[in-house]
């Protein structure tokens, strides 16, 4: 305690260019002194649910539906029965301490996520927020400053500070010094960088690195698809909602059916997602150069592939001929696809290694999948979620059990 | 035409009808050039399935990103042939552009530059004060893109003195000497944009010696962007030269180290112009189509100078309206344009990026 007393100290009398958004009076020594609670305690849960109800009261958060699926992820009918898959009575588990959560800088949400993470293992929550400005952070932060003003949170929310600052900042060690777990959000370079900061020796890292996601299209199914254009909006969800740049981001699109099917459907599902992109996307300029760059040095590495006609460069669609493993090499984004024909889905199988993450799966059964698990190795990392559905968060993500990761049960052996 | 007779043709002398007829005809046997000799460059006309043997016209072309000499080592001859090699100065972390050169090739691009720069400041060479300091042009295999410009313009003077110290501070005695030592001859100036600023008039702005320079001319090139911060203008950056030196003649240029040689030099009336030995075009972001005279668009970069490397059709990162051709007020024949900034990097949202 007295250690992380004097690193309080240190970091008032050094920072320098840090914004703290929550709380309003910031105060480093106050969190350091309270206590790790019991996972999923009532508190947690009644705070989580009453920021869900303040959040979708917001008339703004029509216009975000990432702060809308926050809100409906904090509910508590979805708390409580994350509680009894994640906390039965059977592993009573109680928080690390302080979890330090450093959030990719330019995703919004990801950060309250997080958070909500840490909430729910017990833990007191120091979080970085994206470096870049975004509203739906302020959202956030502001229903967070809304609940802590009213009697019943005001000592709960004292469990958390948000802070913003840059990388030149030295925030981190400080943070780092004093917190019992660190989960580190961002691609493997910002992971190796903050890495080189060193944690208390009792503190754990979580990290999570670079990741590459595909989409498996079953042709014959999107061919009877009722509402192909839903489907495309989906996919635009899962892509263009995040400049095609989350971890969970589909940059290989597996066609699977017959040729006919696939040609008819290519044609069908890139006519939608086009028209989706052309009215609600904007392409950075610097963007359409990337995409000529990458495409060339695909070119260059890559065998055999070719570029499909598009009007622009909204979207870029590349054939493939053959599947490679140094496709998450050469990948784009903001809209750039590679597309193989694939003539069954075991083939996918020299794609995944430990890089590879979600797969975004359209008109596949759950048993189907089940059955291929094995033939395909799939690894920790491995999820696959409904297209349209890829980017929602769940308490297990590549292979951690944020629930138990970071928190412990009292080991009673008698 | 062959390039020994493009090399005799004078810099502003081409109409846009012979231009496009030459840049037509000669970039078509570049490519081929490269096609043939630069693996990379075969797979990428392979993969677009452009056909070398049809006529195309230049715009037509594909251009390669400049990203593209940075993350692949692109040279259309034998490694042993090259002599040296430009090397951006990117940030460690950054991987660094590389543009490999022959001996053909650069002498190409060391006469070209003399060329173009004497068609501004005459044909006789005169005493030449290179606002940089000496050390950086030592190591001659492997030079950043500032050495390549000292070096490269460097040759255009009888004689040279570096006014700047390894540590980038202005020797004014020196300075003075060499301007007395020409007894009013008139002398060149060169240098890169923030170095002639930061390390020359501020430098004497601050001892406050005022030396002669009112019949000089200075060329200096490089870019803006390093200025920003200090918010000077072109014509804020001229006034103050005069005020501190007396200079008159000022000319900025346009340039890269892709196609060092074939620069953009800026006219009396401040437009940049293409030589008969590059051009320019103007594309939009959205489908790379030509943009129209006055629409601001991405800046394609065409020269006929690149054999050892396939750099002769260049997509940059700046961005750039076309003015006009042909009908400057200065008279030079061939594009004119004015450049409107460099596209910031596109910052995409996603999880990759926790550390900026």
């Amino acid at each position: 305690m007295q250690n992380q007393g004097v690193a309080a100290i240190a970091m008032r009398n050094h920072f320098k260019n840090i914004e703290v958004l929550f709380p309003k009076d910031f105060n480093l020594n106050k969190i350091v002194q309270m206590q790790a609670e019991e996972a999923f305690s009532e508190n947690a849960i009644s705070f989580l649910n009453a920021l869900s109800i303040l959040l979708r009261n917001d008339p703004q958060s029509t216009d975000f539906p990432e702060i809308a699926a926050f809100a409906f992820f904090c509910r508590k009918a979805n708390l409580i029965q994350l509680k009894k898959v994640y906390s039965p009575p059977a592993n009573r588990r109680t928080g690390r301490g302080i979890v330090f959560h450093i959030s990719p800088s330019n995703m919004p949400m990801n950060f309250a996520y997080s958070l909500v993470s840490g909430i729910l293992s017990g833990n007191l929550n120091i979080v970085r927020l994206p470096s870049k400005k975004f509203k739906q952070v302020d959202m956030v932060c502001q229903a967070i400053q809304e609940l802590s003003e009213k009697a019943e949170f005001q000592l709960f929310s004292q469990r958390m500070l948000l802070v913003r600052y840059d990388k030149l900042s030295s925030a981190t060690a400080c943070f780092s010094s004093i917190c019992d777990a660190r989960i580190i959000w961002g691609g493997d370079q910002a992971v190796r960088e903050i890495k080189k900061i060193s944690l208390s020796a009792k503190a754990i890292d979580v990290s999570f690195g670079d990741k590459y996601s595909i989409c498996v299209m079953n042709a014959d199914k999107y061919i009877h698809e009722r509402s192909p254009k839903k489907i495309a909006r989906a996919f635009y969800n899962d892509t263009f909602l995040f400049d095609q740049n989350a971890c969970t981001s589909p940059h290989l699109i597996v066609w699977l059916g017959s040729g006919k099917n696939v040609s008819a459907s290519q044609q069908l599902f890139w006519d939608h997602l086009y028209n989706l992109v052309k009215k609600r996307y904007h392409l950075q300029a610097h963007s359409a150069i990337d995409k000529l760059s990458t495409f060339y040095n695909q070119a260059i590495h890559l065998k055999g592939i070719k570029k499909t006609p598009m009007p622009d460069n909204l979207i870029w669609r590349i054939e493939l001929q053959e599947l490679t493993d140094s496709l998450d090499k050469y990948r784009g984004n903001c809209g750039y696809f590679v597309e193989y024909k694939a003539s069954s889905l075991p083939e996918l199988s020299c794609i995944i290694c430990k890089k590879h993450q979600t797969i975004a799966s359209y008109g596949i059964e759950k048993e189907e999948w089940l059955q291929l698990s094995r033939q395909l190795k799939l690894n920790v990392n491995d999820r696959i979620r409904s297209i349209g559905k890829t980017s929602e968060f769940s308490l297990s993500w590549d292979g951690y059990n944020l629930i138990d990761t970071l928190s412990k049960a009292l080991p009673i052996i008698l | 035409m062959n390039i020994e007779e493009i090399l005799k043709i004078k810099p502003y002398s081409l109409n846009k009808t012979e231009k496009e007829k030459l840049f037509s005809s000669f970039l078509a046997r570049l490519s081929e050039h490269h096609y043939t000799h630069c693996e990379p460059y075969r797979k990428i006309m392979k993969s677009i399935g452009f056909d070398l043997k049809k006529k195309h016209a230049y715009t037509d072309l594909p251009f390669l990103p400049v990203q593209l000499f940075k993350t692949n080592e692109l040279r259309s001859t034998a490694a042993e042939n090259i002599v040296k090699t430009l090397s951006s100065s990117g940030t460690s972390e950054q991987k660094k552009t590389q543009v490999f050169l022959d001996k053909e090739n650069a002498a190409r691009q060391t006469k070209v530059l003399a060329k173009i720069v004497s068609s501004f400041i005459g044909n006789k060479r005169i005493p030449m004060m290179i606002i940089d300091a000496e050390n950086i042009i030592h190591n001659r295999a492997r030079i950043s893109a500032r050495a390549a410009g000292v070096s490269g313009f460097s040759m255009l003077g009888s004689k040279q003195v570096y006014v700047l110290n390894e540590e980038m501070e202005l020797n004014i005695e020196l300075l003075q000497t060499f301007i007395k030592q020409q007894q009013g001859e008139r002398i060149f100036l060169f240098g890169f944009t923030f170095m002639v600023y930061q390390y020359f008039y501020q430098a004497l702005l601050k001892s406050g010696t005022k030396p002669d320079l009112s019949n000089a001319v200075l060329i200096h090139g490089g870019g803006w962007k390093k200025l920003e911060k200090e918010a000077v203008s072109a014509t804020d950056f001229r006034n103050k030269l005069k005020e501190v030196c007396g200079i008159q003649q000022v000319y900025d240029y346009y340039g890269m180290a892709e196609q060092t040689g074939s620069i953009y030099m800026q006219c009396e009336s401040g437009h940049y112009h293409a030589s008969v030995f590059s051009d320019i075009i103007i594309r939009r972001a959205l489908d790379f189509s030509v943009a129209a005279i006055g629409e601001e668009g991405i800046i394609q970069t065409l020269s006929l100078l690149p054999t050892s490397y396939p750099g002769h059709s260049l997509l940059t990162d700046d961005t750039g309206i076309l003015l006009g051709e042909d009908n400057c007020p200065c008279k030079r024949l061939g594009k004119y344009f004015k450049i409107t900034g460099r596209l910031k990097h596109a910052e995409p949202r996603g999880c990759s990026d926790s550390y900026a």
